[in-house]
């Protein structure tokens, strides 16, 4: 009878540490991090030599000067006098305010497109692919070019508005699209319950949390009666009236009015004016990433398999709900990752803002702010903080969106 | 009986009647109508909805581009020639063909060595792109860097082959030691490739460039669609190694290593390419050594490499993830070290399955080339927006131009998505 006996105690030899997996991976890790620190130490020292060679230094105290540069397109209070600090706030804004717009706009574009991409009609399904390709292939900075050359040389000017017979006009009397931007009619209250215009807007945002919480007890209701006698009520017009009735009374109430842009002198006041390059990027971001979502659509859609459906038409379920209980929701744990990383492309082509001139944070804190103060350093790095930061909420928000809708297994 | 049967019957048809034809209506072009375009209401709708919007495009476009000029010296001359009509100035493009394609500086009578280079490009990637071609090929593809160098920089022949020197010193030593030990070969071959660098370096005499046979130009001089892509094929060659390490990196077991690859490429991907390109321009000068000079084209080459190199690290991380965990242990219990496994067993697949994600990562670094533009270098929409547009003869010529750079890039881009389906089918080896 064998016994197993331990292998032979050796002595560590250096050998070992090349040979030996127990040791090798400490080798190489040793290896690594002493080229690591070689390469941080010798970048870092180039750095600190170049930086006193120009007499410069690392400091961010130049954010709180003043910018001396003003910004049309502006969410928030600013003026030539406002500190460097209050234009990057204010460029933040804007990246933030076209990325939301061109997600909403490009979702759409992109369900549209990849829904009809699969329609049975022959022509309009050739058509969608011919969109898809063409608005994949071209580089997305040649297409906010192009529209904002639509927007700047296409559009007349305010002044071809003017006179007994113009040669352009208002559409509707209420929208002007003119080459310094489009006009729209502004929406306030006459006698707001508060103050601020902000605060009014909030309440009726609270009137639509009241529908919609109203809207879900009917739901709830309407469910539970159908358990109880098999027939489902109809809701309609309650559902109808919860989402109407707040808002109207609300509106009643508050006196909501719209102001007319008007062409005064050589421009247009008053109303909402949408600044010719926010358009540009904000159309050409959502029609070149739409192009995108419509092909992550269209795989999703076909990655639910055939039998699904049939099955669903089986049980008698009616086209419309075999769309909304049996292919969407699996269709969607297919759509949504990718989704996510179309979203986190728009945000970072909107730093593209800078070869139209909108006033983005590129644009401001990577653009006048660094050619100013000429704080390179500086402005890049928190730049890139910025997108960084930007990048990982989104991606942390939609990964719980993503974790709630998928597959709940074992 | 038959016989009075005949006679009771006026008529037997003995021969069979052919087959009617179907209705008019359900065959040929009727039926496809019918099924294919206004099978119901709502489709009829759409099918008609659809011939608006292709009527409204060819109405816009047709008589734009029928009427086109194509021999004027500028608009103004394209405007008498149309007298009002609508017509496309194409004269812009005849007339600064050379700059689009060469960018405004580079000296006109070297035109033919880019142009030797892109052909000589098509035979480099010939063998690498269809496997079918013999592989004694892949020597040229091999050359092919040094020699496009040489062609487009210009200057003296002897830094090509210093550098070509050292590649090949190093491949020498590789596959003398690969057969002993992979890390003493792989160091080796780094020293060797290093040595011959210098000692080429001291053998080069200075302003050796000066009387060169090829005129020397600088990389500043650049541009066009040219520079687009000189930097997708130069960045998208590189990244791919780099890639494939950062991705390998990153399913290390050794942890230092792994967190290294994961910061760059997280880091990486979570900026915009503008940002990066800003570094190039304006920030990474200060990391170099105070004396040197790295011109602006290595910096941004450097930066977008980086940045594919992440995207790219990505997609073949999936393609490692999806090989099922029975190939690591065939690997093993077949007693492959790693390096042999990954070269032999894993990576053979694992880019087999990444291709499509290769391909759209290639596609889509090609087109961000053009933000180059924004760092004012001049490549195609660089020269269509800066001395273009800006010059009294062609101010205002957009959409001739536009539509010349959209049209290139889409040939393109749609070539490469092409060739990636053709290679998808062409390695599916599993048979569905």
């Amino acid at each position: 009878m064998s016994t197993l006996t331990d292998p032979p105690n050796e002595g560590f030899r250096l050998s070992m540490l090349i040979n030996d997996t127990r040791y090798r991976s400490l080798t190489f890790q040793v290896i690594a991090a002493i080229v690591l620190a070689l390469c941080i130490w010798y970048l870092g020292n180039n750095l600190i030599q170049n930086l006193r060679a120009a007499g410069l230094n690392i400091s961010y105290s130049f954010l709180g000067d003043s910018a001396g540069y003003d910004i049309n397109q502006r969410l928030v209070e600013y003026d030539s006098q406002s500190s460097h600090a209050r234009a990057a706030l204010v460029g933040v804004l804007n990246t933030l305010l076209v990325a939301f717009l061109a997600c909403i706009t490009a979702t759409v574009f992109g369900v549209v497109a990849g829904v009809l991409r699969l329609s049975n009609n022959w022509l309009v399904s050739k058509l969608m692919a011919v969109y898809v390709e063409i608005f994949r292939n071209i580089p997305v900075l040649i297409w906010i070019i192009i529209i904002f050359t639509i927007m700047t040389a296409v559009l007349p000017g305010p002044r071809e508005f003017r006179g007994d017979d113009p040669s352009a006009s208002m559409l509707f009397d209420a929208f002007a699209f003119t080459n310094r931007g489009i006009y729209t009619p502004l929406p306030w209250f006459q006698n707001g319950i508060f103050e601020s215009t902000a605060m009014n807007w909030l309440l009726i945002l609270a009137g639509f949390a009241l529908s919609w919480g109203v809207v879900h007890q009917i739901n709830v209701w309407a469910s539970r009666k159908q358990e109880a006698t098999g027939v489902r009520p109809k809701t309609l017009l309650p559902v109808l009236a919860a989402w109407l009735v707040p808002f109207l009374a609300l509106t009643m109430i508050m006196g909501l009015t719209w102001e007319y842009p008007e062409l005064k002198g050589f421009n247009f006041t008053g109303g909402i004016k949408v600044g010719g390059p926010l358009i540009a990027l904000w159309f050409a971001l959502s029609i070149y990433t739409g192009a995108f979502i419509a092909e992550n659509v269209r795989a999703g859609i076909q990655a639910v398999s055939k039998g699904q459906t049939e099955a669903a038409a089986a049980l008698g379920l009616r086209p419309r709900r075999v769309m909304n209980l049996v292919v969407l929701p699996q269709a969607l744990r297919v759509i949504i990752p990718p989704l996510i990383s179309q979203f986190l492309n728009i945000t970072k082509n909107s730093s593209l803002a800078i070869a139209v001139g909108y006033a983005d944070i590129t644009a401001t804190l990577g653009g006048i702010t660094l050619n100013q103060t000429g704080r390179a350093i500086e402005c890049v790095l928190l730049l890139m903080l910025f997108y960084l930061t930007a990048s990982l909420v989104i991606s942390m928000v939609m990964n719980v969106y993503n974790a709630s809708v998928k597959l709940k297994e074992r | 009986m038959s016989d009075t049967h005949a006679q009771t019957v006026a008529f037997v048809r003995e021969t069979q009647i052919p087959p009617a034809p179907p209705p008019a209506s359900e065959t040929g072009v009727v039926k496809w109508l019918r099924e294919n375009l206004f099978s119901n209401a709502a489709n009829s709708a759409l099918t008609i909805a659809a011939l608006a919007v292709i009527y409204m495009v060819l109405q816009n476009t047709l008589p734009w581009i029928l009427n086109g000029v194509w021999t004027t010296s500028s608009l103004a001359e394209c405007r008498e020639i149309l007298q009002g009509k609508t017509g496309a100035c194409f004269s812009v493009l005849t007339e600064r063909w050379n700059q689009l394609l060469y960018g405004f500086k580079y000296p006109s009578d070297a035109y033919w060595r880019p142009n030797l280079a892109l052909v000589l490009l098509l035979f480099a990637a010939a063998p690498v792109l269809f496997f079918d071609l013999p592989r004694k090929l892949l020597i040229f593809t091999a050359i092919y860097p040094f020699l496009a160098f040489w062609l487009i920089w210009g200057g003296t022949l002897m830094v090509p082959v210093v550098a070509l020197l050292g590649f090949a010193a190093a491949a020498a030593v590789f596959q003398t030691f690969s057969k002993s030990s992979f890390a003493i070969a792989f160091f080796g071959a780094i020293a060797a490739a290093f040595a011959v660098w210098i000692l080429g370096g001291l053998l080069i005499p200075e302003g050796a460039s000066e009387n060169a046979w090829l005129a020397p130009v600088p990389s500043r001089d650049l541009g066009g669609f040219m520079l687009n892509l000189m930097l997708g094929v130069t960045c998208v060659s590189l990244s791919l190694p780099l890639g494939i390490a950062l991705a390998l990196g990153r399913q290390s077991d050794m942890p230092l290593i792994k967190w290294m690859c994961v910061i760059f490429i997280e880091f990486v991907r979570g900026v915009p390419l503008i940002t990066l390109l800003f570094v190039a321009s304006v920030m990474l000068a200060y990391f170099f050594p105070p004396e040197s000079t790295v011109d602006l084209f290595l910096r941004v080459v450097i930066m977008i490499t980086m940045f594919s190199a992440a995207y790219i690290a990505e997609v073949i991380r999936g393609g490692l993830a999806a090989l099922p965990k029975g190939q690591y242990e065939a690997a093993d219990s077949l007693g492959l070290d790693y390096a042999q496994a990954m070269r032999l067993i894993i990576l053979p697949q694992a880019l087999k399955i990444s291709i499509p994600g290769i391909v759209n990562v290639a596609v889509g670094l090609f087109k961000d080339t053009t933000l180059v533009s924004v760092i004012s270098m001049f490549d195609l929409v660089g020269m269509i927006r800066g001395p273009i547009l800006a010059s009294t003869e062609w101010n205002g010529v957009y959409w001739e131009l536009l539509g010349f750079a959209a049209l290139l890039f889409f040939v393109v881009c749609y070539g490469i998505s092409q060739y990636s389906q053709w290679l998808e089918r062409r390695l599916a080896t599993d048979h569905r």
